[in-house]
């Protein structure tokens, strides 16, 4: 019966949709952000419970309630596997009314789950995959890709290096999608500059003992090793490249670095490395002001994703606000044509691929000395404004 | 530079030693794993998370309570041989009698709780730990540049793991204790405290463990993920070495590091799958294991 009438429901939506008369309002009188992400894993320090506490502090930032109606949080552990995603979005989409779902970390979990998302016209707020799948050949009018993605973390670290005279690079490479991905996007941008690449190692995801590599980086006679990967093999790698004196004989770069995993790192090791990021927490007074507040809440400093959480929820409610309806595509269409704008999204705008192009900033991770405190890593370099950062438009991804 | 079927002669030795440093930590704690399941016969899943024990109580020992290197090197072992005590005396022994997969069980079910608390606690990214400035640099042989820390690594493991293949095979404690196993009614009514026995092997098969936990702290991610991630291949090499074989253990871990390093020099992918392929071989071929005595 319960099942009869969602099909009914779901009849007379499409009828609706169909003649393109918009549903005001809110639908079930609630809007209801689902927070999928990464709550005991290797990501659980990136975005994990940081998440749902940053999208809590933009709920009531907003104010609690939208359009006269409350706005509710739930969440769940995706552990970093596509089908427990995928999974749990479907029910929350058909039996707990779910509008929204935000979070989203690993990005094979992401690429399976906007899957299902644009499948039932629900938007995905997408804050910690680096993957730039989403807004290319995976993109969808429902796919807001916010906090960062390969593009920039090549055109930032690997565009000022080889520009600074660093042309041979060898890459060591985590053997999954997100890792074929970046070695993919900087080798590009290592050719366009004029670099070459002279050799990669493919690791699998989760090795403990780099060295094997580190020698292989090492016989190459590269400028610059590249660490294609992220969180604990980013830690591991450059930790075995400092102890056989790789980090002497060349510079060894890490393409993905969040706070926590600068915090992990010996600062006799890490100091002067440089890397990018879109968001540090010590950049101005905006910035200090709600790392403050979260870190009170969470207990430790804000990494990027969780800033850009904070964010893209705030630009959904305010297009909830501006728009006077919770329906997708009215919600999307505002919040492409407003632009977003605090203390994370600067100079910042939803391109109709979905991708939030904002300004990037590069970073160098700052010696023992010169640390005023355990959260005092970065020492920010440059900034890159977004347009040169992240990838241009396809054509085939122009939703307006 | 010589070279033998265009393959670098040199690269090869480097690979080589590497292989053998990585063999080093399987060895440990293969024979941790391989003492308890031949003397106990308890399948331990908490050794992995012992391992992770080992280097989390290294780096809170000198974070909480200034204690070096040298030191943890020697206290975290035996803090932790003496938690497996307890755990061995208070949980294990009231299901010793059971079957074999209630002890697994267990000792899983302790293996995550502990990764989950100390994820809790210190979250998901690890902790720095330095190496000791004793052993900072390096010696720069013909074909690589060894750091002193893994020459160190080697050298104590081997140390570790073949005197106590010493004591269980040559000496008259370890002939109790491999008597203890074999017949224990008939050793305590020679007045020998088997159950003592068997609650010190336990202790000291988790040790080796920690003991492993502390030498990995500097060079690896100090994380609560760093022990389930090490603990199915070291279980692989048991089996390929032959359940319960000590000097198997030993062997088996040393040179499945040899092959694991091998194989990331020439086909890197394969590298987290070759091992599993060597047992299923092994398997097929010799099912008692390379060391193992036919049941």
């Amino acid at each position: 019966m319960k099942a009869m009438k969602k099909t009914l429901l779901a009849a007379a939506m499409s009828v609706v949709a169909a003649t393109g008369v918009q549903a005001a309002g809110v639908s079930n009188d609630v809007v209801k952000i689902g927070v999928l992400a990464d709550m005991g894993g290797v990501y659980a320090d990136i975005c994990g419970q940081g998440c749902v506490t940053a999208v809590e502090m933009a709920v009531e930032d907003f104010g609690g309630t939208v359009l006269g109606k409350p706005i509710e949080i739930v969440s769940a552990d995706d552990q970093n596997k596509p089908d427990v995603g995928s999974a749990k979005v479907r029910q929350w989409i058909e039996d707990e009314n779910v509008d929204v779902v935000t979070g989203l970390v690993a990005s094979s979990v992401t690429g399976a789950v906007t899957k299902v998302l644009t499948d039932a016209k629900k938007i995905a707020l997408i804050s910690a995959s680096a993957s730039n799948a989403f807004t290319t050949k995976a993109c969808s009018p429902y796919n807001a890709h916010w906090t960062y993605n390969v593009a920039a973390l090549a055109n930032g670290t690997v565009k000022q290096m080889v520009n600074s005279g660093k042309k041979k690079w060898f890459f060591i490479t985590a053997d999954y999608a997100f890792g074929h991905a970046l070695e993919g996007i900087a080798t590009k941008v290592i050719e366009s500059s004029g670099g070459e690449v002279v050799g990669a190692v493919r690791a699998p995801l989760g090795t403990t003992d780099f060295s094997s590599y580190v020698l292989q980086a090492q016989a190459s006679g590269a400028d610059v090793v590249g660490l294609a990967n992220a969180g604990a093999d980013f830690v591991n790698s450059l930790k075995t490249s400092a102890e056989f004196g790789l980090t002497e004989t060349a510079d060894v770069a890490g393409l993905l670095v969040f706070t926590p995993n600068a915090q992990a790192l010996d600062p006799a090791i890490a100091a002067g490395m440089k890397a990018t990021t879109g968001f540090y927490w010590d950049m101005d007074d905006q910035t200090r002001e709600w790392s403050a507040r979260f870190k009170a809440r969470h207990g430790a400093i804000p990494a990027m994703p969780h800033a850009g959480a904070y964010s893209m929820t705030m630009h959904y409610l305010n297009a909830i606000k501006a728009a006077g309806s919770d329906d997708s595509d009215a919600v999307m269409k505002q919040m492409k044509a407003s632009k977003p704008d605090d203390f994370f999204a600067r100079n910042a705008y939803l391109r109709n691929d979905g991708r939030m192009v904002h300004d990037m900033l590069l970073v160098s991770i700052k010696d023992a000395a010169s640390r005023k405190s355990a959260d005092d890593i970065y020492k920010i370099e440059s900034v890159i404004p977004g347009d040169e950062a992240f990838n241009p438009m396809l054509p085939e991804c122009d939703f307006k | 530079m010589a070279t033998i079927f265009g393959i670098n002669l040199f690269a090869l030795s480097g690979q080589l030693l590497v292989g053998l440093i990585n063999g080093s930590f399987y060895a440990l704690l293969s024979l941790g794993l391989a003492i308890i399941f031949g003397l106990l016969k308890i399948i331990n899943f908490a050794q992995g998370a012992m391992y992770m024990l080992g280097a989390f109580f290294a780096w809170m020992a000198l974070n909480y309570m200034g204690i070096n290197y040298w030191w943890a090197l020697i206290l975290v072992p035996l803090a932790v041989g003496l938690l497996a005590i307890l755990m061995e005396r208070f949980l294990v022994r009231p299901i010793a009698n059971e079957d074999h997969l209630y002890s697994l069980l267990l000792t899983f079910g302790i293996a995550l709780v502990l990764q989950g608390l100390f994820t809790h606690i210190y979250g998901s990214s690890g902790l720095p730990y330095q190496i000791p400035a004793e052993l900072k640099g390096g010696t720069k042989l013909p074909f690589m540049y060894l750091p002193n820390y893994r020459a160190w690594i080697i050298v104590s493991s081997l140390v570790v793991c073949f005197s106590t293949w010493w004591v269980i095979e040559k000496t008259k404690l370890g002939a109790y204790l491999r008597a203890g196993t074999e017949n224990p009614q008939l050793m305590q009514g020679f007045g020998i405290n088997v159950p003592l026995i068997t609650t010190l092997t336990f202790g000291f098969g988790v040790a080796l463990a920690a003991f492993a936990g502390v030498l990995a702290a500097p060079v690896y991610s100090v994380s609560p993920e760093m022990g389930s991630n090490i603990l199915i291949v070291v279980f692989a090499i048991v089996v390929i070495g032959g359940m319960g074989s000590i000097g198997g253990a030993i062997l088996t871990g040393l040179m499945m590091g040899v092959v694991e390093g091998l194989t990331k020099f020439f086909y890197p992918e394969a590298s987290t799958t070759v091992i599993f392929l060597f047992m299923v071989i092994v398997l097929l071929v010799k099912p008692a294991g390379l060391f193992g005595k036919e049941a």
